[in-house]
């Protein structure tokens, strides 16, 4: 019988992500953020949702991507993590998507760099790849990231 | 009720059954004949051992059962309190704590052999013949102050109705003769059969006798469960930002209907919160009341004698702060009894009561609850403290030496510090004073000690009220807003234009300002979050220079220029075009284009500026061109144009003067952190507003400048500033490792010896090399941009402070194969300045290092030139530079007379 798990999707320059749905907390559209000074790069800023106070990481540069043009505003994708809810900022956000755990991979020795660390491995779906997020790796990266900026 | 609900409730209350107890039977020891006292502690026993029974606790049963009729005899007066009697009894509390401890954990009373316990208070049923010694560790009572007087009990009913005139004084004694001959009943009830008065008097006399009593205290309180009162707590955090958004919005409104509303709105939830703060509000005096114990327990153990007293104990914290500030102050306490109050024989000897006194002192100011604990006890041995800090490595015996009382007091904070000889199970283990700082500093607060040697001791604690709801001043820098929590600010200071350019003054290089009379650090906002109005990501500029243009300078050069061309025409002086330099070059050009186009707005005047400052030097150039080529009347009606040129660009500097110093007003907010005072500079204040502190998130809570985030009425979010974590990192308090350590940056100036304790500068030259030159003949550091570097005769120099300063460049007089480190990449040079006698000489070095504070000692070696030797300092083989040998050698140089002919103006 399929084994069938739920993808939240988004894009990330021409590439196509997933995050199971039970870790999402919710998907909103651009939030005006305060920056934080003295966080690296990666930490866009604060958001306000609904009075919760919401961490911002900018997933393009937490995979080292160049950042996207001034004139596109990012999406939020908020996931739900041990210490609270952070908000992954991304290009698009694609559909619900339901995939057969059969169609899963790790990803291949030649994937390198930031990609390794924070993909789980990939669903092979027909017209195209779904990268899975280690969120929890994606949002840890960020803190040893401040940690050494200070 | 379920069992489990009934065994709970048995718990809690015999949990507070015990707490009083503790109280009750120290009071009782103090006073071991007040009745009130004695009955009150029998009941207590009393409830517990009967409830214990009921619920099927025997050992718990068997025990208090004892302890019943210990209790019963002392109020029958068969036998008179003394220590060992309360030593018991309190032992008998502490294993029904236990036993209830074990209920509570696990459902039973657990492995229990009390039969020691049991005997020793079987045992003390039988009157001793010395029961009337005085008890070590319970103060003597001063004859005429015997006992508190009880409150005054209720008037009874029979005196009531006497005064009320219901009834004859004959007739209520008559009463009260015959209920004392064994009638049970009430005087009023025998009153009414008499027909002495009537039935409504004495349910008239009841109610006053009830009225007089006060509410019963079970009537008053109810109980509440605090994860409960947490969410209100919540709820009314959002409801005050809430609060926030409504009421910015309804200020954009004309609709007076709906302002009257919000204004209500704005009072109500005002009060509510004052309201649900306050639910969760404790009085001091909770933790206070199981002092009196603790002394008690720990100045017997210890041999001395303890008296405890307590003033505003009725001062209200909030309920967590209480949790937090219970271990360090029972810490404390004990601290003062075992170490600070001395044994009654060292006191007699010093000639003090053979009390010792602690005293406990509890007030709201200034936003905060003080908690001070004293004691008159020997105060801290500062010898003492310092050989011990010696002998564990962490200070020098050079340091220690040094070190003012102070900063020896402030070694006790540090971890593993203690000179405690005997590690008592109470104290001493090293281990208190340090987590008794980190906690009271957790929850926002301060902590201090004072001591005078001989006299006594005093802790002084400041923690702030709340933590959820603060008032916090709203400030903004580089387009952000930010909150600074208002417990922290002292005053505001703003400084406008010519103020703010003269009032700022350096020492070396740090920024202050003269806050009457006392010198006050300036911190910049931006400078320390690294923002400077540019989004977040932008590249800073490099060549930005720190401070701003000297305009008057900038005047005077552009001035000289006209002489200058001048001394060329007449033959008097070479020089070619190139090495006129260009507008590019020019300080104020470079100022134009790295700064003044972008910060000071007016980008109109800017441009003019900008081109008339470039003309200006394009026809400088072709005078020279002119002249070189021979064109000498060509050359003159340049010189001309220069001339009228040169005004207009007078006329335009003065002018972008005025703006630039009108934009530098200076925004200075006082703050204090850590007792010292510091102020922060900031582009805007705006305004005072009660902000809901939420916490920032895992990641974030580590950098130590912010304190939290609230959102602002706009829906925006603000971060709250840590005032203390923004002053130490911008080095205005010394971080908590530092502390006790002497400065390193020590200004004594000490000779060349190379023996003793020197304060040397470190510096970098070449690719890893390092130079140590003596503090004292430092006169100050400097930075150059590279362009300022001019030169004269094969010798390089720069204008300084009105003179022409030369510059040596130390890796060079060293003839040394190190290499110039990445000299193109770099913009402006490192120089150390050396003066004597009005003149100055430049070092140029690769790298400023540091300045330490070191002995060692210097091997010469005079094969080197230029050096006294070379030492070992910081753990590195680090070369003392001679610089009294380099100065003499560019003595000799056509430079060292002042301004020489061939000096050559930008």
């Amino acid at each position: 019988m399929a084994n069938l798990q739920q993808f939240c999707t988004f894009f990330l320059k021409d590439q196509f992500f997933g995050v199971p749905v039970q870790q999402v907390q919710e998907v909103i559209r651009y939030q005006e953020m305060t920056r934080v000074p003295l966080t690296p790069q990666v930490i866009r800023g604060l958001i306000n949702l609904r009075g919760q106070i919401v961490m911002a990481v900018d997933l393009r540069r937490r995979f080292a991507m160049e950042d996207r043009p001034a004139s596109q505003l990012p999406m939020n994708v908020v996931v739900r993590t041990d210490d609270g809810a952070v908000s992954f900022l991304v290009d698009e956000i694609g559909d619900v998507l339901e995939v057969d755990e059969e169609s899963f991979e790790r990803p291949p020795e030649t994937v390198r760099g930031e990609t390794r660390e924070l993909v789980r491995g990939v669903y092979k779906l027909q017209e195209r790849l779904l990268l899975v997020l280690d969120t929890e790796r994606a949002v840890c990266g960020a803190e040893g990231a401040v940690r050494t900026a200070n | 009720m379920s069992d489990l609900e009934i065994v709970k409730e048995f718990l809690v209350e015999s949990y507070e059954n015990l707490d009083r107890l503790d109280r009750d039977l120290i009071a009782l020891e103090k006073d071991p004949g007040n009745p009130e006292i004695l009955a009150s502690v029998f009941r207590t026993i009393h409830t517990i051992k009967g409830t214990s029974g009921f619920l099927a606790f025997h050992q718990l049963g068997a025990v208090t059962h004892v302890g019943e009729n210990l209790l019963a005899r002392l109020r029958d007066g068969l036998l008179t309190l003394n220590a060992e009697i309360t030593t018991a009894l309190l032992a008998m509390v502490d294993a029904v704590r236990q036993m209830l401890g074990s209920i509570e954990a696990t459902g039973v009373e657990g492995e229990r052999n009390d039969q020691e316990l049991i005997a020793r208070l079987t045992r003390l049923l039988q009157p001793k013949a010395e029961a009337d010694l005085a008890p070590p560790g319970a103060a003597p009572a001063p004859p005429e102050a015997q006992r508190t007087d009880p409150p005054p009990p209720a008037p009874n009913v029979g005196d009531i109705l006497i005064k009320g005139g219901a009834a004859k004084v004959s007739e209520v004694y008559e009463a009260v003769e015959q209920q004392k001959a064994g009638d049970p009943r009430h005087v009023g009830e025998i009153l009414v059969e008499k027909g002495a008065v009537k039935p409504q008097d004495v349910l008239d006399a009841l109610n006053l006798q009830q009225q007089a009593r006060g509410p019963s205290a079970s009537d008053s309180t109810i109980r509440v469960d605090v994860a409960q009162l947490d969410r209100l707590m919540n709820r009314m955090g959002e409801l005050v930002l809430l609060r926030n958004q409504i009421v910015q919005f309804t200020n954009a409104s004309e609709d007076s209907g709906l302002l009257a509303t919000s204004q209500r709105l704005n009072l109500l939830t005002t009060e509510l919160q004052e309201g649900v703060m306050k639910t969760r509000m404790q009085p001091i005096g909770n933790i206070w009341s199981k002092f009196p114990r603790t002394v008690r327990d720990v100045a017997l153990g210890c041999g001395k004698q303890v008296r405890i007293e307590m003033e505003g104990k009725e001062t209200e914290l909030d309920k967590t702060i209480i949790e937090a500030i219970k271990d360090p102050l029972t810490h404390i306490v004990r601290n003062s009894v075992d170490h600070g109050i001395e044994s009654p024989a060292a006191r007699a000897a010093a000639g003090k009561n053979l009390e010792g006194r602690l005293f406990l002192r509890a007030f709201h100011e200034g936003g905060q609850v003080n908690i001070e604990i004293s004691d008159d006890g020997a105060g801290l041995d500062f010898d003492k403290i310092r050989n011990k800090a010696i002998q564990k490595g962490m200070i020098t015996a050079d340091q220690a030496a040094r070190m003012t009382e102070r900063e020896i007091t402030n070694l006790i904070w540090l971890p593993g510090f203690s000179t405690a000889e005997k590690v008592t199970n109470v104290s001493g283990r090293g281990v208190g004073m340090d987590v008794v700082k980190t906690n009271i500093e957790k929850i926002g607060g301060t902590v201090d000690l004072q001591s005078k040697p001989g006299q006594g001791s005093t802790v002084r604690m400041k923690i702030p009220l709340t933590l959820a709801i603060i008032p916090a001043l709203i400030v903004t820098t580089a387009g952000d807003r930010y909150a600074i929590p208002q417990v922290s600010l002292l005053e505001l200071v703003r400084l406008e234009g010519e103020q703010a350019r003269k009032g700022i003054e350096r020492v070396n290089g740090a920024p202050v300002y003269r806050l009457r009379g006392h010198l006050l650090p300036l911190v910049y906002l931006n400078r320390e979050l690294k923002v400077d109005g540019k989004p977040q990501g932008a590249p800073t500029n490099q060549s930005a220079t720190a401070g701003d243009l000297d305009f008057s300078a900038v005047r005077d050069k552009h001035r000289q220029w006209i002489d200058t061309l001048q001394l060329v025409l007449d033959g008097k002086l070479a020089m070619t075009p190139q090495q006129a330099g260009s507008h590019e070059t020019c300080a104020l050009g470079k100022w134009v284009y790295a700064k003044g186009l972008k910060e000071y707005g007016a980008v109109d005047e800017m441009h003019v500026l900008e081109k008339t400052h470039k003309e200006f030097h394009n026809s400088v150039r072709n005078v020279l061109l002119h002249k070189s080529q021979g064109e000498e009347s060509l050359a003159l009606q340049e010189l001309d144009a220069v001339t009228r040129i040169s005004h207009r660009v007078m006329e335009l500097t003065t002018s972008m003067e005025r703006k630039v110093l009108e934009s530098q007003n200076a925004n200075i907010v006082v703050l204090r952190a850590d007792d010292q005072q510091f102020g922060l500079v900031v582009d805007e204040i705006n305004d005072t507003e009660e902000i809901v502190v939420k916490p920032l998130s895992k990641q974030l809570k580590s950098i130590n400048t912010y304190a939290g985030a609230t959102i602002m009425g706009d829906g925006r979010v603000a971060l709250i500033l840590d005032v203390l974590g923004l002053a130490q990192r911008a080095h205005v308090v010394s971080e908590a490792r530092d502390r006790a350590v002497a400065e390193k940056g020590s200004q004594t100036l000490g000779a060349g010896d190379g023996n003793q304790r020197n304060a040397v500068l470190l510096f970098q030259y070449g690719e890893n090399g390092r130079m140590a030159i003596d503090l004292s003949l430092v006169a100050r550091l400097e930075e150059f941009p590279r362009d300022s570097i001019e030169v004269a005769g094969d010798h390089e120099v720069v204008q300084y402070r009105g003179q022409i300063m030369p510059l040596i460049r130390v890796s060079e007089v060293l003839e040394s194969k190190r290499r110039r480190a990445a000299e193109a990449g770099e913009e402006s040079l490192h120089v150390v300045v050396y003066a004597d006698k009005g003149r100055s000489v430049g070092l140029v070095v690769d790298r400023i290092l540091d300045i330490v504070e070191e002995s060692f000692v210097m091997q010469p070696q005079p094969e080197r030139k230029g050096l006294l030797g070379s030492a070992v300092i910081q753990k590195r083989v680090t070369d003392i530079l001679d610089v009294h040998g380099l100065i003499a050698a560019a003595a000799g140089s056509p430079l060292s007379v002042g301004v020489s002919a061939s000096g050559v103006p930008a």
